[in-house]
């Protein structure tokens, strides 16, 4: 009764020797490494690139020991982290301009095992260090930038219908314009809902005035929501891929929010510096007729803002915006033909268009550009307009040194954020943090197991050698299927590793307690074997079920660390009731089950 | 064969009803006491705020760094070893300024101009809403994991069982909660898992024990309710130990060798185990005899089914 078919000892063979090969990885440890992979997203990793990596690192004088092609990049594996700090500058030197360039960890595992797809458990930021932020992006922002492009678009529209308006003013997302007659402002409904259907238009018929209350409809609002979380997480992948990060994450969370992953990241400041950042560019024209004294007692002309330069001299700029940093289609820094540091802008072909008739209309006077920081503006440059500029192409002079043109091209290259962000969670973890928690964790499992084995064996005797056996096979059945699935691994996620383990030690405790209550009712050995297995089996159910319904709701409601403590749970309950009933079955029937006048068992 | 119990002898468990409703009514109540005089000590993950782990080469000066810190302009900031002498803990409350999230950088920047070798080990910061957010979908967790509990017992036993089962365990939950109110200890994300988590495990003790109860009641046709009961825990008494004795070992080893994020983790757990034995024997079934549980309410529907899994898990 106590035997099992061949097959199903072959089965759990073979499980146990694939759940082996893709634990297998996990104890190669990490070579250094360097990956390189196109700015572009358009672009792909090839060949070309792999030679030109190759020949870079060489002309360097390291050697790589492998390099590869993998998914978008290219990966060089190095055998000392200071070669791969060297190749990583002759790379960046290299390939830096069109090119990320990271450091990163590789696994040192064999090519064979790679190409079966057994990789090492993906590690958390808590494991690994890194920074991991959540940023919340300001919706109302984004629709209070609508509505400012909401006002420029009625105003050019009355223009060209010829419809006389007497102001145009918005507050916060409502645009409001105002009429003198009736007629005009029904004229002005009439065009406007023509050519902007996304916009709510309704008119107010005041004692001697007339006005429409203008807002966008709801499901256009939804849209530029939606936009501008995608247009961010756009732009931040840009900036990131700017930092120089090997592995990124950034995905949207809810409806307003995004999450970014720097794995290994240490420099902290700069990162939260480069994402935190909303720099936008604005160009507009200066008010040369405005008195500037006055205006910096107070007395501010209508439609003019009162700015700082760059030189702390106060300089009154008109309010309409000419351009802003969506029509920039590239950035770099360099210097002008004093040798001064400043920053080359290409427009795009609108922003070109407008660039050329503004500068055409305006020669003589002067010209201010922008940059609006965490809330704050500053006019960088303000130069007067030598001569029509066409063509797109544009130079910025008044930046303070090179690394200041440098770092205002990055920004603007990266483009501008549809909305500003603030950062609402961190979680920075060190590197010596990271391997310490490794360690910890590391230790904890191997401790507890040590000592649950001990005391199972004591306990239970050669039952509790099988029930241990069985205990270490949970424990290659759930690393495997953690590698396997690539789900991150975190420090609670380790935590809950070896607490499956002492909890899944309960379903052999059942079944030992069950075969010894039926040795005393007098059932022989092999009866007490087989009905302390088969009746266990509904109570380790129900019990691993309940777990079960924890571990789904954390993850369902968890985050972070949390689900993968919940990952852990739900997967090594799975494994447990496996290898506790299955795996340790096998074992009792391979030692006792062909004995058929068994006398004794040792349990 | 070793056995550390004796089970032969049936222990009269239902007849210490009183005593232990009583000693359980005191912790209860007790635990109320210290969450509501207390309050537990919200972590930076529902409270929001700012949590920096740092470590020095040399034993650190916590008066120095914190009026360094103080002079800087951190007026509410909190500084602690943590661990060793070595490692500190800078702790600052929730900012309300926009830029709450470069709060860390001014204060590793205030630290790095004391004393150049100072690290940066660790950085946790939770904006307000977040921090409420966390707070939010936690108790929601706590929940969803009771009513679902509670749902699955209802379905696989009877409303009675459901019903004191989850009493047995809310009243482990609310004296986890109450210890960690009463001893100040830190109540973070991590606790609360470890408490979801235990929460899910000791109701397997009551479901061991009721499995057992309901198997019994067929089987013992002539003894009374109270007596099956006290057979049924007492069979089930030495697995119950074993069991938890050896998650016990393991939890432990996570106290001495997980390091400080794992330290409270595992006191809720060990707390979690150790009244998860109490009340599913001592809570649980004298609350099933409370509400009045009978032989009807399980020979009536067990007639028609046969096999291991209609005739109940026997242990």
């Amino acid at each position: 009764m106590n035997r099992y078919p061949l097959w199903k000892y072959l089965l759990i063979g073979l499980l146990l020797v694939v759940a082996f090969l893709y634990t297998l990885p996990n104890f190669y440890g990490e070579v250094p490494a360097v990956q390189v992979s196109p700015l572009k997203t358009t672009q792909q990793a090839d060949e070309a690139l792999l030679k030109q990596a190759e020949a870079a690192v060489l002309a360097a004088g390291v050697k790589s020991d492998s390099a590869f092609i993998d998914g978008n990049s290219v990966k060089l594996r190095f055998a000392s982290a200071d070669e791969q700090i060297k190749a990583k500058d002759a790379l960046q030197a290299a390939l830096g301009d069109r090119n990320t360039v990271a450091l990163n960890l590789l696994s040192a595992s064999p090519q064979w095992l790679t190409s079966i797809r057994a990789l090492p458990m993906y590690l958390g930021l808590d494991l690994r260090g890194g920074v991991h932020f959540l940023l919340q992006v300001d919706m109302k922002a984004a629709l209070d930038k609508a509505a400012i492009r909401t006002q420029g678009d009625i105003r050019t529209e009355l223009r060209n219908g010829k419809i006389r308006y007497s102001r145009i003013a918005r507050e916060g997302n409502q645009v409001e314009v105002k009429f003198s007659t009736r007629d005009q402002r029904d004229a002005a409904i009439q065009a406007l809902s023509r050519a902007y259907p996304d916009l709510n238009l309704t008119g107010r018929d005041g004692a001697e005035e007339f006005s429409i209350a203008v807002t966008l409809k709801p499901e256009a609002e939804r849209r530029i929501q939606e936009f501008a979380v995608k247009q961010n997480i756009q732009t931040l992948r840009n900036r990131v891929n700017e930092l120089g990060v090997a592995e990124p994450v950034i995905q949207q969370q809810g409806v307003d929010r995004v999450v970014v992953q720097l794995p290994g990241v240490q420099d902290t400041a700069k990162a939260k510096d480069i994402l935190g950042r909303t720099a936008t560019l604005e160009i507009r024209l200066v008010d040369e007729e405005g008195d500037v004294n006055a205006a910096a007692a107070g007395q501010i002309p209508f439609g003019d803002e009162l700015y700082q330069s760059r030189d702390g001299y106060p300089i009154l700029v008109k309010k309409d915006v000419v351009l802003t940093g969506d029509s920039i289609t590239d950035a770099s820094p360099g210097f002008d033909n004093n040798n001064r540091p400043a920053v080359h802008i290409n427009l795009d072909g609108k922003g070109a268009r407008i660039f050329k008739d503004v500068t055409r209309e305006n020669v003589g006077r002067r010209m201010a550009i922008l940059l609006i920081e965490h809330g704050q503006t500053e006019v960088i440059t303000a130069p007067t307009i030598q001569e029509e500029i066409g063509g797109g192409r544009v130079q910025i002079t008044g930046m303070d040194s090179p690394q200041e043109s440098s770092d205002v091209a990055l920004l603007l290259r990266a483009g501008a954020l549809a909305a500003p962000m603030t950062i609402v969670e961190e979680r920075t973890v060190g590197p010596s943090m990271g391997k310490e928690n490794i360690a910890k964790g590391f230790n904890s499992n191997k401790w507890g197991f040590v000592a649950v084995v001990l005391f199972m064996i004591f306990y239970y005797r050669v039952f509790g050698v099988f029930s241990s056996l069985a205990l270490a096979a949970n424990g290659l059945f759930l690393i495997a299927l953690l590698s396997m699935l690539q789900a991150t691994l975190t420090l609670p996620g380790l935590a809950g590793i070896a607490l499956t383990l002492g909890m899944a030690i309960d379903a052999n405790v059942l079944i030992n307690e069950r075969v010894r209550e039926e040795l005393r009712n007098g059932a022989s050995p092999q009866a007490a074997i087989h009905a302390g297995y088969e009746r266990a089996w509904a109570t380790i159910l129900d019990s691993n079920l309940t777990t079960l319904i924890a571990g789904i709701a954390l993850f369902w409601l968890g985050s972070g660390p949390v689900r993968g403590f919940a990952v852990v749970l739900c997967l090594g309950i799975l494994t447990s009731m496996f290898s506790a009933v299955t795996v340790s079955r096998a074992m009792v029937n391979l030692t006792y089950g062909r004995k058929p006048r068994l006398s004794k068992v040792s349990i | 064969m070793i056995r550390f119990f004796d089970v032969d002898r049936v222990i009269p468990f239902m007849r210490y009803g009183k005593t232990t409703t009583t000693i359980s009514l005191g912790t209860f109540i007790f635990a109320v006491w210290a969450l509501w005089a207390y309050g537990l000590n919200l972590g930076v993950d529902f409270t929001g705020g700012t949590v920096m782990e740092v470590s020095y080469s040399q034993p650190a000066q916590l008066d120095q760094i914190r009026g360094s810190l103080e002079s800087t302009g951190f007026k509410e900031v909190s500084v602690q070893n943590f661990g060793t002498s070595r490692d500190v803990l800078v702790r600052l409350p929730v900012s309300k300024s926009a830029n709450a999230a470069q709060i860390s950088e001014q204060v590793m920047a205030t630290l790095r101009a004391n004393n150049p070798d100072v690290v940066l080990k660790k950085v946790d910061f939770v904006g307000p809403q977040v921090g409420k957010e966390l707070y939010d979908n936690g108790a929601l967790a706590l929940f969803v994991v009771a009513v679902g509990i509670m749902i699955y017992l209802a379905i696989r036993f009877e409303w009675r069982f459901a019903v004191s089962g989850m009493i047995a365990n809310a009243h482990d939950v609310v004296i986890i909660l109450g210890m960690f109110a009463f001893f100040q200890w830190e109540f973070t994300l991590t606790v609360l898992a470890g408490i979801l988590a235990i929460l899910g495990y000791s109701v397997n003790e009551s479901v061991v024990v009721f499995d057992r109860i309901r198997e019994n009641i067929r089987k013992m046709r002539k003894a009374s309710i109270p007596d099956i009961i006290d057979a049924s825990i007492t069979q089930t008494f030495s697995r119950t130990i074993i069991t938890h004795l050896s998650t016990q070992i393991v939890v432990l080893a996570m106290f001495f060798f997980g390091g400080e994020a794992l330290h409270n983790f595992a006191l809720a757990l060990t707390i979690g185990i150790m009244f998860g034995i109490y009340s599913s024997v001592l809570v649980a079934s004298p609350l099933l005899l409370m509400l009045g549980v009978k032989r009807e309410h399980f020979l009536r529907e067990d007639k028609p089914k046969e096999g291991v899994t209609a005739d109940g898990a026997q242990v």
